[in-house]
């Protein structure tokens, strides 16, 4: 296996996008991605592209061609290869991209991330996204992901102590890091009364502790890590991609309150990198759900288990913190078009290790961790990347 | 000499009175309001879904709505304003020669609200009648059409309605702000008290709101409502009459902006350059709720209610799915002799007011299912 290295990254704004389809929000990415690398058309030899249910959002599917084409590269007739796994798609088309890469079979290679989710209801939207929950044992009997996001949050509370405010605390972090995010849906602060005033979904959750509905695009430009520096001055070299799955229902688990598919992801990441936990600068977790965060930065080792409530109250995962989470604002600020998100993680990283990020820069990011899950935990990808 | 010239001097030798009536000052001859008695507190509509009062009478702005009572519909609350109109006048109701009933709630999907009206005003039966709907405007619509028909001799004085009883669904954010109330408006060429001075429409296909036939309540496009929608239409209607006309926000004494909410129209006003002081006296969505086709003719009814004569009134209207109608009026020195007192003010039918709790409303508004 050879390295790999990121040398373009692309993003749309992230949001409620009228005016732009599902096609016109992954070319921008993709056409913002190909510039950002400086490859022409001519050397890409293929296209990954993540998309939960196009099928179901925009009545879509056969989506990789699709990118190809509405990219401009239908006459180029490269492989276009369309991932689904749920909320993970983008992470997963990332690991795809990458292993194509890895193996010597593509020297470059764009992936893309995509979702349009606000051409349908709110209502129609959570049950789009419940196709990722066990339709037989879960969903048909009503559970949707802030219900079973609900039980797990109910459950920590119940293990560990973890408070209300702790979880109000992660909406509030990462809205005020969204604030900081030109590209971000959310760019208002907002205090923990906020939160715990907004209308209940799911008791402990209320809206304010949900990822919004959103849609939006990103993109980046893989290129064999030995070829990268003809691109780019400062390619982020992947030193980790790690996956695993886990139970689709979230009941047939032992435990509810940590996310085995996290561990064993990060476990494969960790030791391709040659990493611990305490190596990492900074990470992009998947926070669907405030209780999400809290679950991510135990899982990944970044905290002991039944912690994660306690750091966030004590401002470790801030900007400026000791290890700082979701500066782009993550899943709930930044916004969460599902196909995107995890494309969007590892944009941010990318900026990061560049020392792009502007006003929401970490100092001295050298290794940073992108963690993407599906479902409520079925899938998980974590990667890691370090600036060279 | 040009096909076109030759139109022109056929036009011109021909009917040489088509340019003196295009010249004709038409406007408002009377007015009349009408707000239903009954209101609901928007803290007694969230109690009953569980919602954090405080933050929705923020984020909406509205503080209560009016509340149709069981026998109270469209058809009475337009008789009710069309003899508010009449009542402060001296003409022959025989007179009236159109009316037209703008609502997004008729009592009826086939037979008109406006025969009705015309009937208990006593203007049939030589009369034209029409009932519109474009959502929220469909009120200034009617006036757009008076006003044709009166510049073109068709009639001498045209009734222009808009009225609702807005439906919302139990629990929608709708339920906050759809309330009941309306306004008629007389227009005519003779003892005008304001004088329209210029109207204009902006109008694009933009389904932001809609009800589908046969269904009971409306569907919306949430946040979809506001720049795309509201927002868009408003700007451009409101930026071409005053381009037409020359003027600037700071040449009228008065705006009125259609109200869905108590946000809205402050918000559209101040990006047009209009004051808070200028939209206050028009504003009365945050004590009466959306009236809907009802509420920038309410608006204008009450600025009318307080104006002085050569006072400059702006007003622009929205309907979703869309389009905006605006309005350049002048208040005229007959003001002076019109007789307001004969029908109550705006400021008295708000202030006029009971109270009721959730499950009165519910009964009120059919919410209620049984077998």
């Amino acid at each position: 296996m050879r390295d790999v290295s990121v040398i373009g990254i692309g993003l749309t704004k992230f949001g409620e996008l009228w005016d732009k389809s599902f096609r016109q929000l992954i070319s921008e990415a993709g056409a913002k991605a190909i510039i950002d690398s400086g490859v022409t058309g001519k050397e890409i030899d293929a296209l990954y592209v993540g998309s939960m249910s196009a099928g179901r959002f925009v009545g879509q599917e056969h989506v990789g061609a699709l990118v190809a084409d509405a990219s401009g590269f239908s006459h180029l007739h490269i492989p276009a290869i369309r991932v689904e796994s749920a909320c993970a798609s983008g992470g997963l088309a990332i690991r795809q991209a990458y292993l194509s890469v890895a193996s010597g079979m593509n020297d470059i290679v764009v992936v893309g991330g995509v979702e349009k989710m606000t051409d349908v209801y709110g209502e129609e939207a959570t049950n789009i996204l419940a196709t990722a929950s066990d339709q037989e044992w879960e969903a048909f009997f009503g559970a949707t992901f802030p219900s079973l996001y609900a039980m797990i949050a109910a459950r920590h509370m119940h293990e560990y102590g973890t408070t209300r405010e702790q979880l109000a605390q992660v909406a509030v972090k990462n809205h005020s890091n969204g604030a900081l995010n030109p590209n971000a849906q959310f760019q208002k602060p907002i205090n923990i009364e906020t939160v715990l005033k907004s209308s209940m979904v799911a008791d402990p959750l209320t809206l304010m502790d949900c990822s919004p509905v959103s849609d939006g695009a990103a993109a980046l430009v893989l290129c064999a890590a030995d070829k990268a520096k003809n691109y780019k001055d400062k390619p982020i070299k992947i030193i980790g991609s790690g996956q695993a799955s886990d139970t689709l229902a979230l009941h047939a688990r032992n435990k509810i309150c940590t996310f085995e598919s996290t561990l064993y992801a990060a476990k494969m990441a960790y030791k391709q990198a040659k990493l611990e936990p305490k190596d990492i600068d900074l990470a992009e977790v998947h926070d669907c759900f405030t209780i999400a965060e809290i679950l991510a930065i135990e899982d990944l080792g970044f905290v002991e288990k039944g912690e994660g409530g306690k750091a966030i109250k004590n401002k470790i995962t801030t900007i400026d913190g000791q290890i700082p989470i979701n500066t782009s604002g993550g899943l709930k600020a930044k916004g969460h078009p599902v196909g995107a998100t995890g494309v969007g993680q590892i944009a941010e990283i990318v900026e990061q290790l560049r020392g792009d990020a502007g006003k929401r820069q970490v100092k001295d990011a050298k290794i940073g961790l992108a963690h993407n899950i599906g479902g409520s935990g079925a899938s998980c990808t974590v990667h890691i990347l370090e600036a060279m | 000499m040009s096909e076109e010239k030759i139109d022109i001097f056929i036009y011109s030798v021909f009917l040489p009175n088509i340019c003196d009536l295009n010249m004709k000052n038409i406007g408002v001859v009377s007015y009349g309001a009408y707000i239903p008695s009954c209101r609901i507190k928007t803290e007694e509509i969230a109690k009953a879904w569980g919602k954090d009062p405080e933050t929705i009478i923020k984020g909406l702005g509205v503080i209560e709505k009016s509340v149709p009572f069981l026998d109270q519909d469209v058809a009475t609350i337009s008789v009710e304003a069309a003899r508010a109109a009449l009542n402060r006048i001296s003409i022959d109701s025989q007179d009236i020669g159109a009316i037209y009933v703008g609502s997004e709630s008729h009592p009826y999907a086939v037979k008109p609200t406006g025969t009705i009206v015309g009937e208990a005003i006593g203007a049939t039966p030589y009369l034209k009648v029409a009932d519109y709907e474009f959502a929220c405007k469909a009120g200034t619509a009617a006036i757009q059409t008076c006003m044709a028909l009166v510049k073109s001799n068709m009639v001498k004085y045209g009734m222009a309605i808009g009225a609702d009883t807005s439906q919302a669904a139990p629990g929608d954010a709708l339920e906050y702000a759809a309330s009941a109330g309306g306004a008629a408006f007389i227009i005519g060429s003779e003892n005008i008290i304001a004088e329209i001075n210029e109207t204009c429409s902006y109008t694009t296909d933009t389904p932001d709101f809609w009800r589908r036939e046969g269904r009971k309540y409306p569907a919306h496009g949430g946040r979809f409502t506001g720049a795309p929608a509201y927002f868009r239409h408003i700007m451009g209607s409101a930026t071409n009459l005053m381009n037409c006309m020359g003027v600037k926000p700071q040449d009228y004494n008065y705006a009125i902006f259609h109200q869905p909410n108590g946000k809205f129209p402050l918000k559209v006003a101040q990006m047009l350059g209009f004051t808070k002081e200028q939209v206050k006296q028009g504003l009365l969505c945050p004590l009466i709720g959306n009236t809907y086709s009802g509420a920038s003719m309410l608006g204008l009814a009450s600025v009318l209610d307080v104006a002085k004569p050569h006072e400059r009134i702006f007003v622009t209207s929205y309907g979703s799915g869309a389009g905006s109608d605006s309005f350049d009026i002048t208040v005229t020195d007959e003001i002076k002799n019109f007789n307001k007192t004969k029908a109550p003010l705006v400021s008295q039918l708000i202030e006029k007011k009971q109270y009721i709790d959730y499950a009165t409303y519910a009964k009120f508004r059919d919410l209620l299912y049984w077998e």
